[in-house]
């Protein structure tokens, strides 16, 4: 990494060459005169497969949120009438705040302990690639396998309740999964113990690109840990906490497998999300043209969500 | 300044508690499936096994029909290189030439495979099912290759081309002037210097596609040639809170992309903190 006296632009750059010489291509290379590297119809193949598999399908999958289409058999076009019916079924507005309440909750929790333990093992620690290995682990994990495990924990005969008995808490044991108000925080503790580790390797990422000599300079001029935090550190990590940010929320939006396997929306819809009742309207239940809509609610969400995430973070708005 | 103090010490040991209870869930795995069945009620959740037993590894090596771990564990591994081979030929080249080209409808494509990332796989999945149905994709591997390529091409070309937008021209300036043919420097030239993109894509695509569950589901449809996530959602499908039953088999299915995790650690967590960084 380029050492710099300058965190405010500089070192937030430097992080997202990775460490390359930031030689822009686009500015070397000659405008105006068309492709100068490879041939342009090299692209078509990957384009045509993209179209046919995002576009086309969600194209004609947008067009039967417009019908009363079953997933069979013939339909009517119905307009608008699916989307007014997802406004009006309670199951729906609860699908969508638990969704906002999972999403914003797990990218809040994960970034915050990821941070903090990036930072833990950021300088000198002795054992810190044993400890960023371990820490990781998680994310390999299958969101269906890691499911399975956390449903045991929080199964009434399982590891929490005993835990809670065996130091003397006996009274607060409960069914967590099968208790509406408890079941969507086990989700959540599911969600940001998967994601921890994937925010604290873009974190690690982005503190390594702080060089030493400008936290000591400023440790030097009298600047508390919080003030170094704030004034050196946080501003060169701003490109790795847009990334982890963004990518949280996209991810959490579209929740699925994990609550799948945890609880299957239930008890009594207290873990329903967007997508989990996009799946049960349109594969369960028959009614793809509203789970089709449904689908379609949420894609827009993420959209918005993505774009919003995108302006507040984005350190270098030419970039 | 940043010297090794006791107070750096005491941070060491506190992250390692923490971590140590960060993986308790692991703890709970590995006790469980060793309980023999008439421990699991009798004894604490907490307590290890009094009399480990393996019995619960050998149900699971042996089951038949759609959970048979083997056969899942065969198709998962060729569903899952033959994707991130189609991932890496087709990313490489897509996104070379929009990142490379300057003409108007390179930006295009560029915003064609990034709000494809975005869109939820829902929306577009039954029309997929149909469409793949009528092209006899469904209930094989090469259909799911061709899917999981396709999926997850628009990531593919998206960490390509951030990574070519930080990479100069001047060697294939240099390939151009020595006489190389386009396909030359391509293959000779360009392709050699993406070997980090190469990794990124390889272990994100690879990690997406061997934990995917809900895909495989749908277009193997039911047959007995399944990959390992569907395998075991089968096989805890018929057992009702036989947790060391449920976790031997949980094992087994983690075991490949665990111990893969552990031997390359290191480009696994460059891969994830490298690619994305543009």
């Amino acid at each position: 990494m380029t050492a710099t006296m300058q965190p405010e632009s500089e070192a937030a750059e430097a992080p997202r060459r990775g460490g390359r010489t930031p030689v822009a291509g686009q500015k070397t290379r000659p405008r105006g005169r068309g492709l100068e590297f490879g041939h342009w119809w090299w692209a078509l193949p990957g384009i045509a497969l993209v179209f046919a598999i995002h576009y086309v399908a969600t194209g004609i999958g947008g067009f039967f949120a417009f019908t009363n289409w079953t997933g069979i058999g013939a339909f009517k076009i119905t307009g608008w009438a699916n989307f007014e019916a997802i406004f009006k079924d309670p199951t729906k507005l609860g699908a969508l705040s638990n969704t906002l309440f999972l999403a914003f909750g797990s990218v809040l929790l994960g970034n915050i302990a990821g941070l903090l333990i990036a930072l833990g093992l950021n300088r000198v620690l002795k054992t810190r690639y044993i400890l960023r290995t371990l820490f990781f682990m998680p994310v390999v994990l299958s969101p269906l396998a890691t499911a399975y495990i956390w449903k045991y924990i929080f199964d009434f005969d399982g590891p929490l309740n005993a835990f809670l008995t065996a130091i003397g808490a006996g009274d607060q044991t409960k069914p967590w999964l099968a208790d509406p108000q408890w079941a969507i925080w086990t989700v959540l503790v599911v969600l940001v113990w998967s994601s921890t580790g994937f925010a604290m390797v873009i974190f690690m990422a982005g503190l390594a690109g702080v060089p030493a000599e400008v936290e000591e300079a400023a440790a030097i001029d009298g600047a508390n840990l919080w003030q170094r935090f704030r004034n050196v550190t946080l501003p060169a990590i701003r490109p790795a906490v847009a990334i982890a940010t963004t990518l949280g929320i996209v991810q959490g939006l579209r929740v699925f497998d994990p609550i799948m396997a945890l609880t299957a929306g239930g008890p009594a819809g207290a873990t329903e999300t967007l997508a989990t009742q996009v799946y049960k309207q349109a594969f369960a239940l028959g009614n793809f043209g509203g789970g089709a809509a449904l689908a379609l609610v949420l894609a827009a969400i993420i959209l918005i969500f993505a774009v919003i995430q995108q302006r507040l973070t984005r350190s270098n708005p030419e970039d | 300044m940043f010297r090794y103090t006791k107070l750096t010490l005491l941070r060491e040991v506190g992250l390692w508690a923490l971590a140590l209870l960060f993986l308790a869930p692991f703890y709970f795995l590995v006790t469980t499936a060793l309980k023999p069945d008439n421990e699991l009620f009798t004894t604490s959740a907490l307590a290890p096994p009094k009399s480990p037993d393996f019995s619960n590894f050998i149900d699971v090596l042996t089951a038949t029909g759609n959970s048979n771990v083997v056969t899942g564990l065969i198709n998962s591994v060729i569903i899952t290189a033959g994707s991130i081979l189609g991932l890496i030929a087709l990313g490489s080249v897509t996104g070379y030439v929009i990142s490379r080209s300057t003409r108007r409808w390179s930006k295009g494509a560029y915003y064609l495979f990034l709000v494809a990332i975005i869109l939820p796989g829902q929306l577009g999945a039954v029309p997929l099912y149909m469409g793949a149905r009528a092209l006899g994709l469904t209930g094989s591997a090469w259909g799911l290759i061709v899917l999981y390529t396709g999926m997850l091409l628009p990531l593919s070309i998206f960490l390509y081309a951030n990574f070519f937008r930080g990479l100069g021209t001047e060697y294939e300036e240099a390939a151009t002037i020595d006489g190389a043919s386009k396909s030359q420097i391509f293959s000779k030239v360009v392709f050699p210097m993406m070997a980090p993109a190469t990794g990124t894509v390889t272990i994100f695509a690879g990690l997406i596609v061997w934990n995917d569950f809900f895909t495989s589901l749908i277009f193997l449809g039911g047959s007995d040639n399944q990959t390992l996530p569907v395998a075991m959602y089968y096989y805890i499908g018929s057992l009702v809170s036989q947790w060391n039953s449920i976790f031997a088999i949980v094992i087994v299915s983690m075991v490949p992309i665990l111990a893969l995790f552990l031997f390359a650690q290191k480009r696994f967590i460059q891969g994830f903190s490298g690619g994305l960084k543009g």
